[in-house]
């Protein structure tokens, strides 16, 4: 039995998910766009996928714009929203320490082009404090983008108190929703913000499809040009089977959100309760409430996470650690040292994620490998150490 | 698995042989876009090689990042062994002090029994069980140069499946397995210099040792001005750019660098018949008193007829029946008996 505990990296796809993209593969073929019987046909899936995605984070239809992915919405996000803020003479961004890379590394491509950008810092809970965005936004502050659960340690940002901060400065609020979305309730009137990303592959729906849910009435420029597709906002010819598994994705991720949580919040804290029983020298990283339900990040102690990562997949066992590089490897994770962990903390650390398929007998499967995987890597080090 | 033709063949035969194998590579430096693009050896062109290589004999296979131990035991070495004055070889710390101790306890970490690796060359044991290193069995391509400060602890859980074999067989069961590195060329340089440029690598990497100094010749004569040691490697004659023409061609003899002389003299000044060794390790017994043996000073040198005795504290030192041309400090000096090594240390 192998074991597949990186539901946080992606997803496999649902049957009803997997049914859709095949029917738009095989069936619908026209563009979208097209006025005659085979646009039409291509315009009601996605119509459909809309709404579903609409129902999903209580907005209404028209605000949803299809991306390829939770990266380029984020892109999106950020880059069109300073855009059309740009001649209002707001230059000022602010993001916290440990957003994905989408929002991390376009700021940074923005900075180069002369915005003001500021990290909101973290403590070792994991939650960005709202005291620490007041200290910094200003009447220049454009936008401020704060993730609404972080993909490595599951914890939930205040991100509805971030963006009433963010609108008595006049500032936009961005959330990065793509770890949270399908997996706990969202509405984006009760959040407060003005732009939220998701992206299907991690809620059990196909890769290369995402969304960025703009507001009614924000001011954006768009960032991919062309033709008039989603109401000017995304130019190209629209990836019908992606969007119909999206859809597919948000109508099941709805459907079934309320028990989907409670099962797999329960398997969750049997693994980390057992691991932290089971392997001395334990402890998880971050605030344990409030997180999305399916995300455990742990620490082992004189265990170098790499090894153990690999110990465990030879052993038909799938996590994660950090954030993997171009090449596939690992780097100390920029979320831990944001949290101020001492370096052996970010070096020794694996996040378990779970999803629509885990079970109890793959949470006892893992428990039952992990003693035995850390005892031997550490009776090594122990013995290099010692020579 | 660097991604290479031998590291390749090294996994797909211990693959046929039925053992289970893991592929591992190691990167070494950073290889992020817009950064200094570095390297052939394990560049993310190697990675990808090597991960198409497991793929094709379906092994599984993890890239393991040894980028500050690299750093630590390889590139730091290599630095300051150049603007000491004496000219390093980084593969045969990388063997001995990466591959061989932290790759091979990260192995072990996850139950493997030993590690391969593509090396030409080959380890037995002797009646005994003490562990013998011998040369590849094709000469051209032999690296037991490169492996000898293995231990007789590492050579035990060390494993060269290509060493058996002569190049051109190594691609011929490359193609035969249909491996897609079957004609990729052998790598040449040192792999973090691609260029072959160490001098630009070391002033970047130690610009507070670069200093300018001068030519002298055996009698103290200055003979022009250099800008750094590190430029030099004993028995260099190009690009020596001496200001004044001198009767017969000069060669580096030697390397100060606390006063920032180069020495430089005839080919005749170059040759020596003694020299004496640091850190040598014994892979045969350490011998009582003196021992002939055949002793090579670099790469690419025909191993000479000498005698090795032991000075204890792992010195050593050798004489030659023959003066050789050119002994470097920092490069390696290895005694054989035959194929196998005896031994080998850093010359002095």
């Amino acid at each position: 039995m192998r074991v597949y505990f990186d539901y946080n990296a992606t997803t496999p796809l649902s049957g009803e998910s997997a049914d859709a993209v095949m029917r738009a593969t095989r069936d619908i073929f026209g563009n979208a766009s097209s006025i005659h019987h085979f646009g039409q046909q291509a315009k009601a899936v996605m119509d459909d996928a809309r709404s579903a995605v609409a129902t999903l984070v209580h907005a209404e239809a028209s605000e949803i714009v299809f991306t390829s992915g939770g990266t380029e919405s984020d892109n999106f996000a950020i880059r069109g929203a300073a855009e059309a803020l740009e001649s209002t003479g707001r230059r000022h961004l602010i993001a916290s320490a440990i957003e994905h890379e989408a929002v991390l590394n376009t700021l940074r491509a923005l900075a180069r082009r002369g915005w003001r950008t500021t990290m909101l810092p973290v403590d070792q809970s994991g939650i960005i404090s709202p005291d620490r965005l007041r200290e910094v936004i200003d009447a220049d502050t454009a936008l401020v983008s704060v993730m609404h659960a972080n993909n490595e340690i599951g914890t939930i940002q205040p991100v509805a108190a971030l963006a009433a901060i963010a609108h008595e400065h006049g500032a936009l609020m961005h959330t990065d929703a793509v770890q949270s979305a399908g997996k706990i309730p969202i509405d984006v009137r009760t959040l407060g913000v003005d732009l939220l990303s998701l992206s299907a592959h991690k809620f059990n729906g196909p890769k290369g499809a995402g969304v960025l849910w703009i507001k009614r009435g924000t001011k954006m420029q768009p960032t991919v040009t062309g033709g008039k597709h989603e109401r000017n906002r995304r130019a190209g010819t629209e990836n019908i089977p992606a969007i119909a598994g999206l859809g597919a994705a948000a109508t099941l991720a709805a459907r079934k959100m309320t028990a989907e949580a409670a099962r797999v919040s329960a398997l969750r804290d049997r693994l980390e309760a057992g691991v932290l029983r089971d392997v001395s020298g334990t402890v998880v990283n971050g605030a344990r409430d409030p997180r999305v339900p399916n995300t455990t990040n742990i620490s082992f102690e004189r265990v170098e996470a790499e090894s153990l990562l690999i110990a465990l997949d030879l052993d038909g066992i799938a996590v994660s650690t950090g954030s993997a590089c171009s090449s596939g490897t690992l780097e100390p994770s920029h979320v831990l040292k944001a949290m101020g962990l001492p370096s052996h903390r970010t070096q020794n650390s694996l996040r378990f994620s779970l999803g629509m398929f885990s079970t109890e007998a793959e949470v006892d499967r893992v428990l039952e490998a992990l003693p035995r995987l850390v005892d031997k890597i550490r009776g090594l080090s122990r013995k290099t150490a010692l020579a | 698995m660097s991604g290479g033709v031998d590291s390749s063949v090294a996994a797909a035969l211990l693959e046929e042989q039925g053992h289970e194998v893991i592929g591992l590579s190691m990167q070494l430096y950073d290889q992020s876009e817009g950064q200094t693009s570095f390297g052939s050896c394990c560049s993310i062109d190697d990675l990808h090689d090597a991960r198409r290589v497991a793929a094709v004999i379906n092994i599984p296979h993890y890239i393991v990042n040894f980028e500050k131990q690299f750093h630590e035991r390889v590139i730091a070495n290599f630095v300051s062994e150049y603007t000491e004055g004496r000219t390093p070889l980084p593969c045969a710390h990388c063997n001995s002090d990466l591959k061989f101790a932290t790759l091979a306890e990260r192995a072990r970490g996850f139950g493997a029994d030993a590690v391969a690796t593509g090396h030409y060359a080959r380890v037995d044991s002797d009646a005994g069980g003490r562990r013998q290193l011998k040369r590849g069995v094709d000469a051209s391509k032999d690296q037991s140069y490169f492996l000898f400060s293995l231990t007789q602890e590492q050579l035990a859980c060390a494993v060269f499946p290509v060493g058996a074999l002569p190049k051109d067989e190594v691609r011929a069961y490359a193609r035969q397995r249909r491996l897609p590195v079957a004609e990729k060329p052998d790598s040449q340089e040192i792999c973090f210099i691609p260029d072959n440029d160490y001098r630009s690598f070391v002033s970047k990497n130690a610009p507070e040792a670069v200093r300018d100094g001068v030519f002298v010749d055996e009698n103290g004569h200055v003979l022009g001005s250099h800008t750094g040691v590190h430029r030099f490697t004993v028995g260099q004659r190009k690009g020596l750019g001496l200001s004044a023409p001198t009767a017969a061609p000069m060669y580096v003899l030697a390397l100060r660098p606390a006063d920032q002389q180069v020495i430089v003299g005839p080919k005749a000044s170059l040759e020596q018949t003694t020299l004496t060794a640091s850190g040598v390790n014994w892979i045969a017994d350490e011998p009582a008193g003196s021992l002939r043996v055949e002793t090579q000073i670099r790469h690419h040198h025909q191993a000479a007829p000498s005698a090795v005795r032991s000075l204890g504290d792992g010195r050593a030192a050798v004489i030659f029946d023959a003066p050789q041309l050119a002994i470097s400090p920092g490069q390696a000096v290895v005694f054989y008996d035959g194929d196998a090594v005896v031994g080998g240390g850093w010359i002095d």
